[in-house]
Parts: C-alpha cells; structure tokens; sequence
C-alpha cells in the first residue's frame, strides 16, 4: 500500500468511527495525529466531508490550535516549558543549551530526523521548574547535562 | 504480614524519578524476600521532597525522602520497610510541619489513597455527598452550595451557587457541566494534581452538579499537556460506570449523568469559557460575546455550567458536611480554602491548602522558606501569566480576592510563582506581551495587534531608545488592551506588564521619578 493510501484509509477509518460524536472535529484530529503523527493536508477533503463543513473551516482548526501539526514530526518530540515558573529557575539558559545541542530552533526538526522541538507553556510540573516533556514522559529540574543524559538514552533506544 | 509502601504516581514526582524508585523498591524487596504491596498514591505536594515515600507503621505513615534509585539498598539495609532510622526519615507524614500546618478539604485525600481504587475514595468519605444529594431536591443543593460561598477557583471567582441557579431556573430539554480542566496558567498545577490524585472527586462534584441543575451530560475540557491526568479520569470514569455512579440510573436513583474527557490542542485561550464551548463543538477557540452567558446560552447553545476543577471538586465536601462548615473557613467574601501552588524559586515548591486570609509574606517565607537560589526575593507573579507582579513591600497583602483586587493585583487560580534578585523584569514584561501574542485569539484588534506592538515597543525601552516617548506609549497601549478587549487575555495582560513598569522602573532603564511623570 502506498504512504498516501495507507493516510486515507487511516483518516477514513477514524473519521467513520467518530463522525457522530457531538463537536466531532478535536478528536477526530487527535485521533488522526495520535495514528499518524500528524495532520496531513490531504486528510482535510475527507474530515470536511464526513463533518459536512468546508475544508476552509477544518484547515482553520487545525491551523488555530499549536498542537496539531500539518508537517511529519521527528522520531521524538520535545516540548519545552517558556513559560514564568521554568525561567525563573533557569529556563532560558536551558533553552539555548537545547537548541545549540541540537542544532535547531523550536518548531524544526533535526536532520535526522531524531528530535522535533517545541515550545510548551506549562506543563503543571511549575514545583519541579524547569520541566520539558518527550512523548507522554515529564521530566523535571532539567539541567544541561541532565537533558544530555535524556537525549543520548533516548537516541540510543531507538 | 505485608508491608504497605507507598511512591507517588503524581506526574511531577514521575519527572523526578518517582517510578524508577517505584521499580527499585519493588525489585530489591523482591530480592531480600520481603512481601510488599506497592501502592501508588497521589503526591502530598510536598515538592522539594518527591519521590517521597512512606511505609505504614502502627504509629502511622512513615516519611522518607526525596528519595532516589541509589538510596534504594540502603533504605532495605535500614530496615525502613519496619519504619527503620534512615539519613532520609523525615517522620509521621502527618506531622510534617508543611503538611500540618494546612487546612485540607478539597485536597483531603490527595496523597493518601490510590487515585484509581475506587474501594478508597469509599473508604475515605468518597460519595458521601452524591449519597445527600439525591435525597436532596435541585434546589436544595444549588442552595446548599450557594450557602457555603464557593466561588469560581478558576480565577474570576464568580460565585458557583449563583451560576447553578441560573441553569437551574433556564428550562431546556438538554443541559451541560462543562469541567474547564484546561488548566494553562503557568505557574499552577492544583487541577493537575486533583485529576491525578483523586479523580473520583471530580466525578462526584461533576455529577452533584448535573443532578442538581438537571444536566444529563458532562464534559472535561482537559489540555492535552496533562497525558498522566487524562489516564487516571479515563479509568476512574470507567470504573464510575461500572459501579453505578455514572450512566444512566445512578445509584438506583433513576438520575442520569454521562460524563466524557475530551482534549484540547494547546491553546490558551481555551481555558476562557466561550473559547472552550467553541473548541468543545469542534471549532477554533475564538471568543464569544457575553451576553448571552453561557448559564443561559452555552454549548450547542444549551444551559451550561462551566465550572474550574477545584470548583466542583469542592462540591463533595460542601455537600457531605454542609455549606455552613465550608463556610466557616476563610475571611470577608474569599469563603472556604484555597489551594495555592508555590513554584518558581522558592525552596519549598507545592500545594498549600489554606483558608483564605494568611498573607503572602507567611506562605513564602513559613512555608516556602524563601528562594531556592538562597538570593532575595525580588518578585512574586500570583494568579498565572495574566496576574501582576507583587514587589516585597506588597507581600503583607493577605490572600483574598478582595484584598488583592484593591492592590489591582490578581489571586486568581492561586499559582504564585517566585523570582529572585537576578530575574529582568522588563524581559519579563516582554514575555507577557510576547504570550499574549502566541496564544490571543485573534478576534478583537487590541489583544491580536496590541500584543505584538506590545513587545516591540518594549524591545525599544529594552533598547533604551526614546524612553520619553516610548514609556507613556506602552502605558497607552496597555490601557487600550485593558479597556477594549473582548477577555481577560487582552484584557489583563496588562497587569503584568504595568505592575513591572511600575515596580520596578530601573530594569526599564529609567529612574522612578522619570517613570511617575
């Protein structure tokens, strides 16, 4: 099956399965970016569809919100905490440490396609500040060389 | 016999080890051949200690921490798991004097039970107000929590009995309770933790709630930054289900309540209530206007209570014991507890559950024990990225709505995030606008292009250019965002901004008498 079929089938499928939700679109997005790591462009006509709105409208959704991503994401993603609590135990410091580690700005992805990086405003961790997430893991008072430490086991697991 | 041990689950003592600890606690009693059973409680909110563990003892709970993977073999060696003298024995949990000092109602089982057992929410007084509300008629609970003072915890602090009675008295064949779980102030965590440590409460105050406006479907807006929080709701509303206290005849009452946790997608403005319905019907989160409120006209158009987590998680006490004993907390109109979450730099991180009326001074220095870094204290931001920024001599303000609104500062959802003396207020200022930027809305003018002017006209202070021209320029623009603005996003950005300006003048670059012209 080819990558763009293989996207229709998955989008057909999860939007069949949800459409008659009430207020279906946020988890038939969700589902779609939890299948395929994202939300593909061409998945729209199908989401427009089944929820009888205009592709306008879903695009407009899917552009509103920061969490979906229209663009496949690294192996890992890193979202990283900006907001008041995590600077004020260090965050910016920290932050330059990330990107300079791994070569990239927020919303880019690294060459290799290991990490993506986002910024992130609160995680709820603020008692254990600064705090990042890479998948559903949270990680607290995160330093320098404790965020090596994460990144090098989490590269050598894949 | 067994050894009950308990490591948090909390997703904050996770990001610090808690389930490496968790695993090795469990591997090397395996190893010494001793029986334990390893329950993973809520965290105590006692931050700077997690991963804390306890053992049960016959004098009580035994604290020991912050514990990590390494001092596992020396705490077995210790004998610990008999309540033996360890470098890391703290004492009776319970003792504690963070703990002790505390006032606990809607955290009163946070930290003891196992978030998902149901067996230990009924243990522990759970379902005993769902159990007077159905004897209750619908205006004898909205009543009841009228009486008791709640008021919204979310931050507008709107009192809940009022909103009730106004969906109450709005007939429609369909009502809603919409729980606003999109906790997205920085600087708190007190919704996380009640989703994560006692997700049953939830359930029950969601369901009193429903019972007592006649609304047969609930929703939990939950921001999808909380993974740990949505995995406990889903299996405490699945074992709801199972044992009758959700679904369609609840309790054999004949009463209905269905309850779902749909996720949002990490914008702020959600967490305003029109944005929420909005995203809720599938849409982008844009801001409605009110009126009609949305007691009146909310989701699909229908009545819908929306209520913060600590609001309707404070719904089981106030009907267990009655809306005068919760009453009986607090000072002036701020009735009842709150629970304030200390972050940023301050030694002693996590949850205080007090009565309103102590001072922020008691709270960053007696339970906080001052900075983390050991610096001072420069600033203090209460009630999340829209709340002001107090300097030390606003510190005596006691904690209460009122008291803080005549200082034109913010309580709000209670998150009071500390600053030492190295922290650049004007960055911080930029931040704010900066914030407002990424996550305003975009339908009223001055929150969607106010914001952005806002940080470059700060840019230029940072700058040192034109000061003269530049600081009543941003003081203008701020009070534009203040006065014409749609929500409180536009609307209180200002706080921080201004109460940085106005504070601390000097990280502008400008001397006080320059900035009182």
């Amino acid at each position: 099956m080819t990558e763009s079929s293989n996207i229709q089938v998955t989008v057909q499928t999860i939007t069949t399965a949800l459409k008659d939700k009430p207020g279906a679109l946020l988890p038939i997005l969700h589902a779609i970016q939890d299948a395929l790591g994202y939300v593909p462009a061409e998945s729209v006509p199908a989401i427009a569809n089944a929820l009888r709105l205009s592709r306008a409208e879903v695009h407009g959704v899917i552009s509103f919100y920061h969490y979906f991503r229209d663009t496949p994401p690294g192996k890992h993603t890193i979202h990283l905490c900006r907001a008041e609590s995590c600077q004020a135990m260090g965050g910016k410091d920290l932050e330059n440490h990330v990107k300079t580690r791994l070569g990239i700005d927020f919303h880019e992805t690294t060459a290799d396609g290991q990490f993506s990086l986002e910024p992130v405003y609160c995680l709820g961790n603020c008692a254990c500040s600064p705090a990042m997430q890479i998948g559903n893991e949270i990680y607290g008072r995160v330093t320098a060389n404790s965020f090596d430490t994460t990144i090098n086991e989490t590269e050598a697991l894949a | 016999m067994s050894i009950t041990i308990f490591v948090p689950c909390d997703s904050s003592a996770v990001s610090i080890g808690a389930d490496r600890v968790a695993a090795a606690i469990a591997q090397e009693a395996e190893k010494r051949s001793i029986d334990i059973q390893l329950i993973r409680n809520g965290s105590r909110g006692l931050f700077w200690l997690e991963p804390l563990v306890e053992v049960l003892t016959e004098a009580g709970r035994l604290a020991y921490g912050p514990v990590q993977v390494s001092d596992v073999a020396s705490l077995f060696d210790a004998n610990f798991v008999q309540g033996g003298a360890h470098p890391l024995l703290l004492g009776l949990t319970e003792e504690l004097d963070y703990l002790k000092k505390q006032q606990r109602l809607t955290f009163a089982r946070i930290g003891i039970t196992d978030p998902v057992s149901l067996d230990d929410y009924l243990n522990n007084d759970g379902y005993r107000g769902l159990s007077n509300a159905l004897n209750q008629s619908q205006a004898d609970i909205v009543k009841t929590v009228t009486d008791s003072g709640l008021r919204g915890r979310g931050g507008a602090a709107f009192p809940t009995g009022i909103k009730w009675n106004t969906v109450l008295g709005t007939p429609s064949e369909q009502k809603y309770i919409i729980c606003n779980a999109d906790e997205g102030d920085s600087g708190t965590f007190s919704d996380r933790m009640v989703m994560e440590g006692d997700p049953f409460v939830l359930i029950e105050g969601m369901t009193i709630a429903g019972i007592a406006v006649g609304a047969n479907q609930g929703y939990i807006y939950l921001r999808v930054e909380y993974p740990h929080a949505h995995k406990a709701l889903n299996t405490a509303i699945e074992k709801a289900y199972q044992a009758g206290y959700l679904g369609d005849n609840i309790q054999g009452s004949g009463k209905t309540f269905h309850l779902e946790v749909r996720l949002g997608a990490g914008a702020y403005i959600c967490g305003e209530e029109t944005s929420l319905m909005e995203s809720l019907e599938g849409k982008r989160g844009l801001v409605r206007f009110k009126p009609p409120l949305p007691a009146i006209s909310g989701l699909f158009g229908k009545p819908t209570v929306v209520n913060n987590v600590i609001s309707l998680a404070s719904v089981p006490i106030i009907l267990d014991k009655g809306g005068d004993y919760y009453r009986d907390f607090g000072m002036g109109r701020s009735r009842g507890t709150l629970p304030l979450q200390l972050a940023g730099n301050i030694k002693h991180a996590g949850l205080v559950e007090l009565a309103f009326g102590m001072t922020l001074r008691e709270l960053l220095y007696d339970f906080g024990g001052g900075s983390a870094s050991g610096r001072p204290i420069k600033a203090v931001q209460v009630g999340g990225p829209l709340g002001a920024y107090l300097p030390e001599s606003q510190f005596d303000t006691p904690l209460d709505y009122e008291a803080f609104a005549a200082n034109w500062t913010v309580l709000g959802h209670g998150g009071v995030v500390v600053f030492d003396d190295t922290a650049d207020m004007a960055q911080m200022a930029r931040y704010n606008m900066e914030f407002c930027a990424i996550e305003s809305c975009g339908k009223c003018t001055p929150c969607r292009i106010g914001s952005t002017r806002g940080y470059e006209v700060i840019d230029n202070i940072i700058a040192g250019q034109e000061l003269g021209k530049n600081i009543p320029l941003l003081r203008d623009l701020c009070n534009t965002l203040l006065n014409g603005s749609l929500c409180a996003l536009g609307g209180m950005t200002p706080y921080p901004v201004l109460s940085a300006l106005n504070h601390f003048p000097k990280d502008f670059g400008i001397d006080e008498k320059a900035n009182a012209a």
